[in-house]
C-alpha cells in the first residue's frame, strides 16, 4: 500500500466520525434511565420513548408535519417528472438556465429562501398555515426530484417510445403502459427522498409555520426545558430512524430503475 | 403491379445538411425491399420518414394510394423492428406480443389465438411467458418481429434488425426473414449496411449514398450491371482499369494496357459514353488463371504478389504490364490441390462479355 492511500484511508475514517459519532450520541442518552445528559451513563430504560405517548402537542406537530411530507413530496415529484421529461427529451432556448433555477434550491442557503418566501407570502396578504410550509418544502424538493427523475429518463430508451407509437399506441396511452412502468422505481424514490426532507426541514418550517407547529420546530421549543431533553432525545432518536429506514428504500429504487432500463440494452 | 409504398421526391433536413437529398422510390406490394448503404447515407431517416418518426422538409410518401402527410405513425399501416429491437422490459414475450392488440375489440380467445399463430410463425411456440430480461438477442428480434406482424400491417419496416446477431445467427436470419417474407406476403422494407444481407434477401435493392439513390436494381444486376463505380465498389470487390474508347460506331472498340484492343457493347457502359477515356471493371471472379499459353487478347501473363486463403476460394493479388499495377483475382479452390504460389507466373484470362465500362 503506497503511503498517501493510507493517510487518506485514515482521513477517511477520522471524516466518518466527526460526521456521525455526535448522531450516535442521540440513541445513546435517549436509552439512558438518567434526565441528565451526560457521561457515565447511568443504566438502560425505554421509559423516554414510552413518554413520546403522552405528550399531546407532539402528537398534533407529527400529524402536520406527516401532512406537509406527503403534500409537498407529492407535489415536489409531479413537477419534478415534468422538468426531467421536458429537459430530457425535448430542446427549447433557455433550457439550461431554468433548470439552474429550478436546482438553484440545493446550493441556497434556505434561511434565505425562508425569509424571502415570507417575505413573499406576507407581501400577498396570505396567512401563514400548513400550506404555506408545503410550497416552501415543495420548492426544496423540486431539484431533488429533478435530479432523480433526469436519471430516471435519460436511462429510457427513446425507441421503447417510438416502438408504442409505432404499434398504435397514443401519445398518452405511450406514457400510461411504457414511460410510468419503467421510471416508477425513480418516482418511488423521489417521494421518499421528498418525504423525508420535508419531514426533517427545520428553518422553512420556522419562518412560514403559523399556529401550527410541525416536528423540528416543536422539538426545538422543546429544548428550551430541560427536563424534555432526555424525551426530545427519544423523538430524535425515532426520526433519525425512520430517515436512515426511507434514504435507504429510496437508494433501492433509485438503482433499480438504472438497473431494468439498464437490461434494455 | 400495385405501387404500395410510393416516395416522392423527399428531402429531410437536419442543421441544414440534407439528410435525405432528393429521394423517389416505388415499391411493390409483396416485395422484399432493402435500403443499402454505408452509415450516414440516410437509409434510416428515409426509413423513418415512411414510418413517420420524421416528417419530410418537403416532398410526400404515399403508402397504398394515401397520403401520409400529417398522418401519425400510430395511424400509418406500417410497422417498424427497430435495430435494437426496442422490447418493452417489464412485460414478456406474450404482452410485448399483445402490445398492439390492446386497442382492438377482441376476445381473450381470440387474443391468445393470435398470438399463439404468431409465435409459432417467429419459431417461439411455447415462450409465451418469458421475461425481457431472459431473451437472447435472436428472441428480442423474434419478439419484435411478432409484435409487428401480429397486426398485419401493409408494409414492415426493418431498421438494421440483424447487425446485432452474430454472423451464424445472422446467416440463419436471413434465410429465415426472406421465408417468413414469402409466408406472409408482407412488403418488406429492409434498412441495412451489409451488402451481402441485401443480396441475399431482397427482391430489390436502393443503393444510396449521401441521401440519394444511386440506383435501384434487383441484386443479380446490381452485382453484374452496376451503374457506377460507387456502387460497383460498394456491392463486393471489382477490379478498376484504365481504358480509351478509340471507335464507337456500331460497338464500341476499347484499347487498355491488359487487355489490348477489344470491343464492347453499349450495354456495357454506364455514364456518358461520348467521353474517350473511361474505367473499365472487372470482378475478381471473372478472371481466371491458367499456366496455357496465349491465345487470344484475353489472356495476358502477370506475377502472383500476394495470396489469402479463405477456404472456399483463393483472392489473388496479380501484377501486370510495366506500371507494376495489380488485379484481385478470386479463384474457386480444389479439394487437395496447392494454390499458386507468390512469385509463380501466371496466365490470366479474362471473361470480357462481364467487362463494365463507365464514363463517370
Amino acid at each position: 500500500m503506497s503511503q498517501s492511500s493510507k493517510y487518506l484511508k485514515i482521513f477517511a475514517f477520522i471524516y466518518l466520525i466527526f460526521l456521525y459519532a455526535p448522531a450516535l450520541l442521540l440513541p445513546i442518552f435517549s436509552f439512558n434511565s438518567s434526565q441528565i445528559i451526560a457521561f457515565p451513563l447511568t443504566g438502560f430504560s425505554t421509559h423516554w420513548f414510552k413518554t413520546l405517548f403522552y405528550q399531546e402537542t407532539l402528537h398534533e406537530a407529527l400529524k402536520n408535519s406527516l401532512i406537509i411530507a406527503v403534500a409537498s413530496s407529492c407535489l415536489g415529484t409531479i413537477l419534478g417528472v415534468f422538468a426531467a421529461r421536458a429537459t430530457t427529451r425535448y430542446d427549447f432556448s433557455g433550457k439550461q438556465i431554468t433548470l439552474t433555477f429550478i436546482l438553484a434550491p440545493l446550493v441556497l442557503p434556505e434561511i434565505i429562501v425562508g425569509v424571502a418566501l415570507l417575505i413573499v407570502l406576507m407581501q400577498m396578504g396570505l396567512s401563514l398555515n400548513l400550506w404555506s410550509v408545503v410550497l416552501g418544502h415543495t420548492l426544496l424538493i423540486t431539484p431533488f426530484s429533478i435530479l432523480i427523475m433526469n436519471s430516471a429518463f435519460n436511462n429510457l430508451d427513446i425507441s421503447l417510445e417510438e416502438a408504442s407509437l409505432d404499434l398504435g399506441e397514443t401519445q398518452f396511452g405511450t406514457f400510461q403502459r411504457v414511460i410510468l412502468p419503467l421510471v416508477f422505481p425513480g418516482i418511488i424514490a423521489s417521494l421518499l427522498i421528498g418525504f423525508t426532507l420535508s419531514l426533517d426541514e427545520f428553518i422553512i418550517a420556522f419562518f412560514l409555520t403559523g399556529t401550527e407547529t410541525t416536528l423540528p420546530v416543536y422539538i426545538w421549543s422543546m429544548l428550551r426545558f430541560p427536563k424534555q431533553l432526555p424525551t426530545t432525545m427519544a423523538l430524535g432518536t425515532v426520526l433519525l430512524v425512520v430517515s436512515l429506514v426511507l434514504l435507504s428504500l429510496s437508494e433501492y429504487f433509485r438503482r433499480r430503475t438504472a438497473k431494468s432500463n439498464a437490461s434494455v440494452e | 403491379m400495385n405501387k404500395l409504398v410510393q416516395v416522392k421526391n423527399i428531402y429531410k433536413t437536419f442543421a441544414g445538411l440534407n439528410a435525405v437529398d432528393g429521394v423517389s422510390l416505388e415499391i411493390d406490394q409483396g416485395q422484399f425491399f432493402s435500403l443499402l448503404g454505408p452509415s450516414g447515407c440516410g437509409k434510416t431517416t428515409l426509413l423513418r420518414l415512411i414510418a413517420g418518426f420524421e416528417k419530410p422538409s418537403s416532398g410526400e410518401v404515399v403508402i397504398d394510394n394515401l397520403h401520409m402527410e400529417g398522418v401519425v405513425p400510430n395511424q400509418r399501416p406500417t410497422n417498424m423492428v427497430f435495430q435494437n429491437y426496442a422490447i418493452f422490459p417489464h412485460l414478456n414475450v406474450e404482452q410485448n406480443v399483445a402490445y398492439g392488440l390492446h386497442k382492438k375489440r377482441l376476445s381473450k380467445v381470440e387474443k391468445t389465438k393470435m398470438i399463439n399463430e404468431v409465435l409459432d410463425l417467429v419459431g417461439l411456440s411455447g415462450f409465451n411467458h418469458r421475461a425481457a430480461s431472459a431473451m437472447s438477442g435472436g428472441q428480442k428480434q423474434r419478439v419484435a418481429l411478432a409484435r409487428a406482424l401480429i397486426l398485419k400491417p401493409k408494409v414492415l419496416l426493418l431498421d438494421e434488425p440483424l447487425s446485432a446477431l452474430d454472423k451464424k445467427l445472422r446467416e440463419q436470419m436471413q434465410l429465415e426473414l426472406r421465408n417468413l417474407q414469402r409466408a406472409v406476403g408482407i412488403t418488406f422494407i429492409l434498412v441495412t449496411h451489409d451488402q451481402e444481407e441485401a443480396l441475399t434477401m431482397s427482391d430489390k435493392v436502393a443503393v444510396m449514398f449521401d441521401g440519394q439513390v444511386a440506383q435501384v436494381a434487383t441484386p443479380r444486376e446490381l452485382y453484374e450491371k452496376p451503374i457506377s463505380q460507387k456502387v460497383a465498389s460498394f456491392i463486393g470487390a471489382m477490379n478498376f482499369i484504365d481504358g480509351k474508347v478509340i471507335d464507337s460506331k456500331n460497338v464500341f472498340t476499347v484499347e487498355s494496357e491488359l487487355w489490348g484492343t477489344f470491343t464492347m457493347t453499349r450495354s456495357q457502359m454506364f455514364g456518358n459514353p461520348s467521353k474517350t477515356f473511361m474505367t473499365l471493371g472487372i470482378r475478381p471472379e471473372r478472371i481466371s488463371i491458367g499456366t496455357a499459353s496465349k491465345t487470344d487478347a484475353a489472356s495476358v501473363s502477370g506475377i502472383i504478389k500476394d495470396a489469402a486463403y479463405y477456404g472456399e476460394t483463393t483472392n489473388y493479388k496479380i501484377q501486370y504490364g510495366t506500371k507494376g499495377a495489380t488485379l484481385n483475382v478470386s479463384e474457386q479452390n480444389s479439394f487437395g490441390q496447392m494454390g499458386y504460389q507468390i512469385g509463380e507466373e501466371v496466365q490470366l484470362k479474362t471473361d470480357l462479355e462481364s467487362l463494365i465500362g463507365f464514363f463517370d
